[in-house]
C-alpha cells in the first residue's frame, strides 16, 4: 500500500501470562511464556512512553491476570501522566486488600471484569477455580465504590449460554455500566476446546433474541455489547478493526502482534520492542504491512463492497480453516468455504454428551 | 437485585456536564480532539465540540441552546431539538451526566 499507515490509537498490552484462572477458551497463545520471559519494568515504562509519543491513546493492561504484576501502579500513573487512557482487564481473583485503591490513586480509567459464569459453580468450572466467584463479585462491588467505571466481561459458549439472562441481571445489580456478552472466538485455548464450547444453533438464536431485547429495555440503564458468534455468522467480524489499522497487541516478551493469534500464521516473522522501536514495527514490520489495508485482498474480498466495512475478516481464522492466511475469512457468507463452519458445528453438537465436558484447560507448559 | 435504576430523560432544567471518567483532550499527534472513554475513542466534529464544551455542570441545556443559537446567529427552535437529541444519547451512552 502507498499511503503511510495512520498513527495507532490502542494498545493491549499482555503484561503476564501466569493467571490464577485456566479458562478454556483463553485467547492467549498455547505457548505460554514464563515469569522470566516477561519484560522488565523498565523496559514496559520505556514501551509506554514511546506508545504515548507514537499517538496511541488507549491501553488495555491485560494478561494472564495483569494484577500479578507489583510494578502495575508505575505503569498505570506512567500513562496517566501522558494523558492515554488505561483499561484494567482482569479476572478479578487474588487482588489484595487495598490494590484496587492504589491502582485508582495511580490514575486508572477503567476496569474490566471477566466473569466466566453467572452461577457460580459455572465460573469455578470454567476457569478451575474454587471460590473465585466471590472474589469477583467483591472486586465488583470495589471497583464501584471506588468511582470506576466498570464493564463485565462474559465470554459465552455452550457451558453458559443459558445463564445470558442471569448475567444481565448479575450486571445490573452489580451496578456495571457495560456488559459484554461476547461469544467465544476459535483461536488460541478455545481453538483446542472448539468441540466442547460450541453451542447449538437453537440457543445462539434464543441469545440473540434475548440480546437484542434487554439491548431496548435497558437503554441507558445498561449498555449491552454483543460480540455475535463467527460460526454462526454471515459477515465476518472487522478483527482489531482491521490488521494492523488502529490498535495492536503486545505480547508479555515484548513481541508484537497485529492480534492475539497472529504468530499462528506460519509466513510472518514478529519482532521484539527493545531489538526494534514500536515506531519502526508499527510502519515498517512487513508482518504488519502483510494484511494492511486491501491490496493484499483475494477475490471474494477484492471487488466486495464490505472490504473497508469488515477488511476481509479474520486473518487468523481464515489460516485455521482455510488454511491460508490470505483468504477471506470463512465466517463470510461469499467464502467459498463458508459451509465449512456450518460442519464444524455439527461436528461439534454431535459428539456425545459424555464428552462435553472434556475441557483441556489453560496451563503453562501444557498444551 | 436493584431494579431502581431508571434511564435519565433529558430536560430544560439538567446541567450536563462530562461524566468524570470520561476525558475530552487535545492530540497533539493528530491536530484534533479526542474524547477518552472506556474502550472507546471518539473524535467529535466542531458542532459536537461546541456543545461538549458548554456542558460543564453550570450551565442549563436551555442556557446551552441560547448560547449556540448566539454562536450560530441560528434560531433557537432551530437548534434545541438537535442538542436536546446529541445530550440524550450522549445520556445513554453514559458519556454524559444530566
Amino acid at each position: 500500500m502507498s499511503d503511510a499507515p495512520l498513527p495507532p490509537i490502542g494498545i493491549l498490552a499482555e503484561l503476564t501470562h501466569r493467571c490464577p484462572l485456566q479458562c478454556v477458551y483463553c485467547s492467549n497463545p498455547l505457548e505460554l511464556l514464563k515469569a522470566d520471559k516477561e519484560l522488565s519494568t523498565d523496559a514496559w515504562l520505556a514501551l509506554f512512553e514511546e506508545a504515548a509519543d507514537l499517538g496511541v491513546l488507549q491501553i488495555h493492561l491485560s494478561g494472564g491476570e495483569p494484577t500479578l504484576r507489583p510494578d502495575l501502579e508505575q505503569f498505570i500513573s506512567c500513562l496517566a501522566r501522558r494523558g492515554v487512557y488505561t483499561n484494567l482487564i482482569t479476572a478479578g481473583v487474588g487482588i489484595a486488600e487495598g490494590r484496587m485503591e492504589r491502582l485508582c490513586d495511580a490514575g486508572l480509567d477503567h476496569v474490566q471484569l471477566s466473569i466466566q459464569g453467572a452461577r457460580a459453580p459455572t465460573t469455578e468450572k470454567i476457569g478451575n477455580n474454587r471460590g473465585a466467584q466471590e472474589k469477583k463479585l467483591e472486586t465488583a462491588r470495589r471497583v464501584v465504590e471506588l468511582g470506576l467505571p466498570l464493564t463485565i466481561n462474559a465470554p459465552i459458549h455452550r457451558h453458559n449460554i443459558e445463564e445470558v439472562p442471569a448475567f444481565i441481571d448479575l450486571a445490573l445489580s452489580l451496578r456495571a455500566q457495560r456488559l459484554e456478552i461476547a461469544n467465544v472466538q476459535y483461536a488460541g485455548w478455545a481453538l483446542l476446546n472448539r468441540n466442547t464450547l460450541m453451542p447449538d444453533r437453537e440457543a445462539v438464536e434464543r441469545q440473540v433474541e434475548i440480546v437484542e431485547e434487554a439491548q431496548s429495555r435497558l437503554q441507558g440503564i445498561l449498555a449491552i455489547d454483543f460480540v455475535a458468534p463467527d460460526y454462526f455468522a454471515i459477515y465476518p467480524k472487522p478483527c482489531m478493526g482491521g490488521w494492523a489499522r488502529d490498535a495492536f497487541m503486545i505480547a508479555p516478551d515484548g513481541m508484537v502482534l497485529p492480534c492475539h493469534a497472529a504468530a499462528t500464521i506460519p509466513t510472518l516473522h514478529f519482532e521484539r520492542f527493545g531489538e526494534r522501536s514500536l515506531t519502526d514495527i508499527w510502519l515498517n514490520s512487513p508482518a504488519f504491512n502483510a494484511f494492511r489495508g486491501d491490496d493484499w485482498m483475494l477475490e471474494p474480498c477484492r471487488s466486495c463492497d464490505r472490504r473497508e466495512i469488515d477488511w476481509g475478516g479474520c486473518r487468523c481464522q481464515a489460516m485455521a480453516i482455510a488454511g491460508d492466511a490470505a483468504a477471506t475469512d470463512p465466517a463470510c457468507v461469499k467464502s467459498p468455504l463458508h459451509n465449512r463452519m456450518a460442519m464444524l458445528i455439527g461436528e461439534a453438537n454431535s459428539l456425545p454428551s459424555s464428552n462435553a465436558d472434556d475441557f483441556r484447560y489453560r496451563r503453562i507448559g501444557r498444551a | 437485585m436493584e431494579a431502581r435504576r431508571q434511564r435519565v430523560i433529558l430536560s430544560g432544567e439538567a446541567r450536563p456536564r462530562l461524566r468524570h471518567y470520561v476525558r475530552l483532550q487535545y492530540d497533539p499527534v493528530r491536530g484534533a480532539w479526542a474524547l477518552l472513554s472506556p474502550e472507546r475513542v471518539f473524535w467529535p466534529d466542531e458542532v459536537s465540540l461546541d456543545i461538549l464544551r458548554l456542558c460543564d455542570g453550570q450551565r442549563t441545556v436551555s442556557q446551552i441552546v441560547d448560547e449556540l443559537a448566539g454562536q450560530y446567529d441560528g434560531a433557537r427552535e432551530d437548534i434545541a431539538p438537535d442538542v436536546e437529541q446529541f445530550l440524550q444519547e450522549w445520556s445513554d451512552r453514559f458519556l454524559v451526566t444530566l
